[in-house]
């Protein structure tokens, strides 16, 4: 690594992260749909008998929330990037010496802030409600988190390099992708309770490995093989999307 | 400080290839402001992305600043400063975090990239505004941001796209005021593209208009004006009898400018106006013909693009970038 590319790593790092630290209210807003469903749904989840094999409810429900903000939140990371495509402000810095890989890098370090910031939130106030996570388990399970956020972030940055010039396909992508990777990987209701197409379909879903690795690690279970498959699952997508993305803005744009 | 030679770009698009721009052969000097112009889909706006280095040409060479676009893209970045044809700041940031940022882009200290984006700020007129954000400026406002951060780094060479495009007779103006003023106090070499002739015309040094991806004309704009318009000398007659007889006359003194009729009005075309008008009047004179008015015309860049491709610069709408 170069000086002057962690130099300008800071420096992408330092703008967008400048508007979130000068109004950080946004970052709570941003994850309102979790929170809703954290005190909306949860109680609700809470009230019914265990399942999952879970201790309480809350141990089943916290980590799916935790995912789904990851689904959300660095899925539609890529949104501020296609704006400046589509406007001139990448342009305007593609004409400077900055280094093209720390455009994307310095990007997706943001949304990892973001994202560490939003997950600790959940679980601070996840605890009050009945969440009784494992401390190391916590640990390990925001690292797979970012792994795979991380990932998302620069998948979603791919696309919307790929969707120049009207960002069409940006929203089109996120909206067929996003809800059913949601849907079946789990994070709301056990996919066991649905039919055997329904569980093939999760089976070969990434997100719902990491899900359970998310799960087995917040209950303390730091050495099983769902953690395995969901880091091996979270791994691919992190080095996936950082070879894509730095593909993408090298020879894009 | 720009040396093109056979500058050629290509695209793909679907069922075949356009050649966007064709041979593109350009000297600019350092210190002069150079206006480029030409009809939609001309090419002037791939030419400006393969000279700052944004887009790779398909063949030939371009060095700008001291700098081969292809072989060291980033040694022309680190000289150069661009003014796209869109807004450059971005919406969610405040305008003196982008000139900060911009700063930093082009290797500058935080203390020295806090400094220099003062000095622009207060150079375009900018510094009470300087924690907004773009959306609340005005579109003049917003274009002398986009300079500001074009100039953060001090560059010898400044390419602006339209900087004038879209803004208002009184804005238009004042972007002007400061594009001069840089010229004039740094001595900065300026190459643009424009859409309003009229500021071709009258502050650029070196017109250069651009058809079909290649350059059809290159000069002053008073040279090109008299090589390939010329002016109009515009008599009415008192007789509508004397109308093919101060035709032929015109014609004959005026060879080989191009003399055209109607109704009791003779236009010519000569090179200079101001010399042909006395003489154009004795002859007719002598020969008895009688004139009620006389007018000249200066020929406009628009006449000198008509004369080169029979089009209005006006109206063409080209096809592709």
């Amino acid at each position: 690594m170069s000086p002057q590319f962690a130099r300008d790593t800071v420096t992408v790092f330092s703008r967008e992260i400048a508007p979130v630290l000068r109004e950080p209210v946004m970052v709570v807003f941003a994850m309102i749909q979790p929170l809703l469903l954290l005190f909306l749904f949860g109680p609700m989840l809470a009230g019914t008998q265990d399942f999952g094999g879970a201790q309480t409810p809350w141990q089943w429900f916290v980590p799916g929330i935790l995912i789904m903000m990851c689904l959300s939140g660095p899925m539609l990371a890529g949104y501020s990037l296609l704006v400046e495509l589509m406007g001139g402000s990448m342009e305007r810095m593609l004409v400077t010496p900055l280094n093209r890989t720390a455009m994307l890098v310095g990007r997706v370090l943001k949304e990892f802030v973001i994202l560490l910031a939003q997950a600790v939130l959940i679980i601070g106030l996840a605890v009050p409600l009945g969440f009784r996570p494992s401390p190391a388990g916590v640990l390990a399970g925001l690292v797979l988190l970012i792994v795979f956020g991380t990932g998302l972030g620069a998948f979603s940055f791919v696309l919307a390099i790929a969707s120049r010039p009207d960002g069409t396909l940006f929203w089109g992508v996120t909206q067929m992708v996003l809800f059913p990777l949601m849907l079946l990987s789990g994070v709301l209701l056990p996919t066991e309770l649905g039919p055997g197409w329904l569980r093939a379909a999760a089976a070969v879903n990434p997100v719902s490995y990491i899900v359970e690795a998310e799960r087995a690690l917040f209950a303390g279970r730091l050495v099983n093989p769902p953690v395995l498959y969901g880091v091996i699952a979270a791994c691919a997508i992190g080095a996936a999307g950082l070879f894509f993305g730095t593909r993408a803005i090298r020879r894009g744009v | 400080m720009i040396h093109a030679r056979a500058l050629t770009r290509r695209f793909k698009i679907k069922g075949g290839e356009v050649e966007a721009v064709r041979g593109l052969d350009l000297d600019v000097e350092p210190g002069t402001l150079v206006a480029f112009l030409g009809p939609n889909g001309a090419g002037k706006s791939t030419s400006l992305r393969m000279l700052t280095s944004l887009l790779p040409p398909t063949s030939g060479t371009a060095v700008v600043a001291g700098h081969d676009v292809a072989s060291d893209p980033a040694g022309v970045r680190r000289n150069i400063g661009y003014v796209g044809q869109k807004n450059g700041a971005g919406e969610n940031f405040r305008v003196l975090d982008e000139l900060v940022t911009q700063a930093r882009c082009y290797g500058l200290t935080r203390d020295e990239a806090r400094r220099r984006a003062r000095e622009v700020l207060d150079m375009l007129e900018l510094t009470s505004l300087a924690t907004r954000k773009p959306g609340t400026l005005s579109g003049g406002q917003r274009r002398r941001l986009d300079i500001a951060l074009g100039l953060v780094h001090r560059p010898g060479l400044l390419f602006l796209d339209e900087p004038t495009t879209g803004l208002d007779p009184q804005s238009r103006a004042d972007v002007w005021g400061h594009i001069l003023r840089l010229r004039e106090e740094h001595g900065t070499t300026l190459f643009l593209t424009t859409h309003y002739l009229e500021e071709a015309d009258s502050m650029a040094e070196r017109v250069v208009i651009i058809d079909h991806g290649r350059v059809i004309a290159d000069g002053t704009a008073a040279r090109l004006k008299t090589d390939l318009a010329g002016d109009h000398v515009t008599l009415t007659l008192r007789d509508p009898g004397d109308t093919a007889r101060a035709t032929a006359i015109a014609t004959r003194l005026e060879a080989p400018g191009e003399a055209a009729a109607e109704g009791t009005t003779v236009r010519v075309r000569v090179p200079r106006a101001d010399v042909a008008l006395p003489r154009l009047l004795r002859a007719l004179e002598a020969e008895g013909v009688e004139v009620a008015a006389a007018e000249t015309a200066r020929p406009t860049l628009d006449d000198v693009f008509l004369t080169l491709t029979g089009r209005s610069l006006r109206e063409t709408d080209g096809d592709g970038a």
